[in-house]
């Protein structure tokens, strides 16, 4: 992305990570332009806005939260929105705004160790394959491409029904599916890195294949990465909340919002509330996470810049 | 083309093969004694170990898998644990509810979408372009689980328009020869069938097409304007031809490729969402077929329908690059 030039460098040590340094301000001033093109765009700071108010949400939350999101009061089950409580009880005289903000916190937690588990294997996989290529590359792609014959939902499904229900494994699954979208995209981001004169040039200062692919590849696949996470959290929290719907994620009395959305359905009749709140607050943080992860793709990718 | 389909047909062979292998193996993921698992704590030795020698559990790998894989080639799917039923049998019968819902929900998605980015697209910048886009950017971050309860409190529960559940009312009477209702209502003249079935689609079909929906507006919508910007849409404009005319037959062919590819992708994955759909609106397809056999454990149903659906995937990717290539000829496959 940044690699236009490598200033020659007399001797250079072949294991430090700084070729390419010299390019340090040309590439500091890219990640600004993308800060401001992001800051700039309505609809991904709306998206940012959202993003942000959500890990406030998780850090506050005993402060916001008016009550206990577990306690339980029989006697107020069912109780539409009032003062008392904002968002309504549930069936078992729950506070539905206390555990939609607790809840904040699991959606937050499925996002970091989902998209985390996709992204780490992911990223590797699609590195080794990219760069090494021969039959390294093909045996991975095979791979991935089994991994994508299977519509992701189902394959997270047929996962978690082996592994167990519960919510860890829910994010296993979500995480184990993600995995090909990113191999696949850091892949055909290495392939054209590996062929660049600054890694020819890292290679013949005698830097080893396992350093040159950690140091120098990998790092400049960074903007596609980022976008690709953005995007894949939402997709991961709405997954896992489909999971948790369906009983074989997050289990009772944990106040996840695909949980909760399950619990409420039974009464959908006499209190849309319990399933409505969840619902919406599925759907207002997947659309932040979507907004800044279309706004980051149009900032990050310089062929947009003219 | 022919060629080329025999080539791709050809090169699947080695994808199925991999899915066959990952489907077996899903039941080896248990941890601890499938057995155990799928016939819980209060089963005795001696029902444990019946249930392993059915299974063929006790074999080598290599031996189960050769035996699993043979089974499928000739047809057979396995039975029920629980039921006894035979799985392909049963899948023949709710596959059809699926494909009808599936298809159902496309034709909602592709007509809707794409009718609306091309006018967004026409008209860009206009308040249509900016509602639809908006509309799209929500639907593409709704829950389809919350969308399809909230449309059966809707139009069910408060205004009482729809029905919430299933594929027919009960008492309704057809006869059927396709398993899918719509189809087999005109086949058999069975008019108040007919509006019965369209009717129970209606919502499902809404719920598992809106994702579709909103990606393909968008698609259409980007690709629309940048065949709009190219010279021969103007030569077309200039030369006095009308503007609907250079619109739908020269703007929009040259733009439906992009969509074609992303229609083909949804298809499959409509497959996958369709588990959530069915399960919300009872709809007696494979979705929540494999759905109750999650919750009762019951893994050759699992197995055998994960790598049924799996299959469908696989082939509807390919036959959307065999539709992509007959449309564009320009594109040459080695």
């Amino acid at each position: 992305m940044h690699h236009l030039s490598l200033q020659p460098n007399p001797l250079p040590d072949p294991n430090s990570a700084n070729i390419g340094e010299p390019e340090q301000t040309k590439s500091s001033k890219l990640w600004l332009d993308s800060a401001m093109r992001i800051v700039k765009s309505k609809t991904s700071f709306i998206g940012l806005c959202i993003i942000l108010i959500l890990i406030l949400t998780a850090i506050l939350a005993p402060i916001i939260a008016t009550n206990s999101p577990t306690d339980q009061d029989i006697i107020n089950r069912y109780q539409p929105p009032s003062s008392e409580h904002f968002l309504g009880t549930d069936e078992l005289g729950r506070d539905i705004f206390s555990r939609i903000v607790y809840g904040s916190r699991i959606s937050i937690q499925i996002g970091v160790i989902a998209v985390g588990i996709a992204m780490i294997i992911g990223v590797l996989l699609g590195g080794i394959a990219g760069y090494f290529g021969r039959w390294i590359d093909q045996i991975i792609m095979r791979i991935i491409d089994i991994m994508m014959a299977f519509p992701s939902i189902l394959l997270a499904i047929a996962l978690v029904a082996v592994l167990g229900p519960g919510l860890t494994n829910a994010m296993i699954a979500v995480g184990i599916v993600g995995i090909p979208q990113f191999a696949r995209i850091v892949r055909s981001a290495v392939l054209s890195i590996k062929e660049t004169e600054y890694i020819e040039a890292a290679k013949s200062i005698g830097a080893k294949n396992g350093r040159v692919l950690m140091q120098h590849v990998l790092p400049n696949c960074v903007a596609p990465i980022i976008v690709q996470t953005t995007l894949s959290i939402g997709t991961a929290i709405l997954d896992a909340a489909g999971l948790s719907f369906l009983g074989l994620g997050a289990q009772p009395p944990t106040p996840e919002w695909g949980a909760m959305l399950s619990d409420g359905q039974a009464a959908i009749q006499n209190a849309p509330w319990v399933v409505a709140f969840p619902g919406l607050a599925i759907f207002f943080v997947v659309l932040g996470f979507n907004l800044l992860g279309d706004g980051l793709r149009d900032a990050l990718d310089p062929r947009l810049k003219q | 083309m022919l060629k080329y389909i025999i080539r791709r047909l050809i090169m699947l062979i080695p994808v199925l093969i991999g899915v066959s292998i990952l489907t077996f193996s899903l039941i080896h993921l248990i941890p601890g004694d499938p057995a155990r698992s799928m016939l819980g704590e209060k089963a005795t030795e001696a029902q444990l170990e019946s249930l392993r020698e059915e299974l063929g559990l006790n074999d080598s790998y290599i031996v189960q898998y050769g035996r699993f894989l043979g089974d499928i080639l000739q047809g057979d799917l396995g039975e029920s644990i629980q039921s006894k039923e035979d799985i392909a049998i049963q899948l023949l019968h709710k596959l059809p509810a699926t494909v009808e819902l599936t298809i159902f929900a496309m034709l909602l998605a592709v007509i809707i979408g794409v009718l609306a980015g091309v006018i967004a697209a026409v008209k860009q910048y206009s308040w249509f372009d900016n509602i639809s886009m908006t509309g799209a950017l929500f639907g593409v971050s709704l829950p389809i689980f919350w969308l399809g309860l909230m449309m059966i409190w809707l139009f069910s529960v408060t205004l009482n328009i729809l029905p919430p559940s299933g594929r027919l009312t009960s008492g309704v009477e057809l006869n059927t020869i396709t398993n899918f209702y719509l189809l087999d209502s005109i086949l058999t003249g069975n008019w108040l069938a007919f509006k019965d079935a369209f009717l129970h689609l209606l919502m499902p079909g809404l719920a598992l097409g809106t994702i579709p929906m909103a990606i393909i507006a968008r698609m259409t919508r980007s690709s629309m304007l940048e065949v709009m910007r190219q010279d021969y849409i103007r030569t077309a404009d200039a030369k006095g031809l009308k503007k609907h005319f250079v619109i739908f037959q020269h703007a929009l062919k040259n733009a439906a490729l992009p969509v074609l590819t992303v229609i083909g992708l949804q298809f499959g994955l409509l497959l996958g969402g369709a588990v959530l759909t069915e399960t919300i609106f009872s709809w007696p397809g494979i979705g929540r077929y494999v759905y109750l056999a999650v919750l009762g454990r019951d893994y050759p149903i699992v197995q055998s329908t994960i790598l049924i659906v799996a299959t469908i995937f696989v082939l509807v990717n390919l036959l959307t690059d065999v539709l992509y290539k007959y449309f564009d000829p320009r594109i040459r496959y080695e």
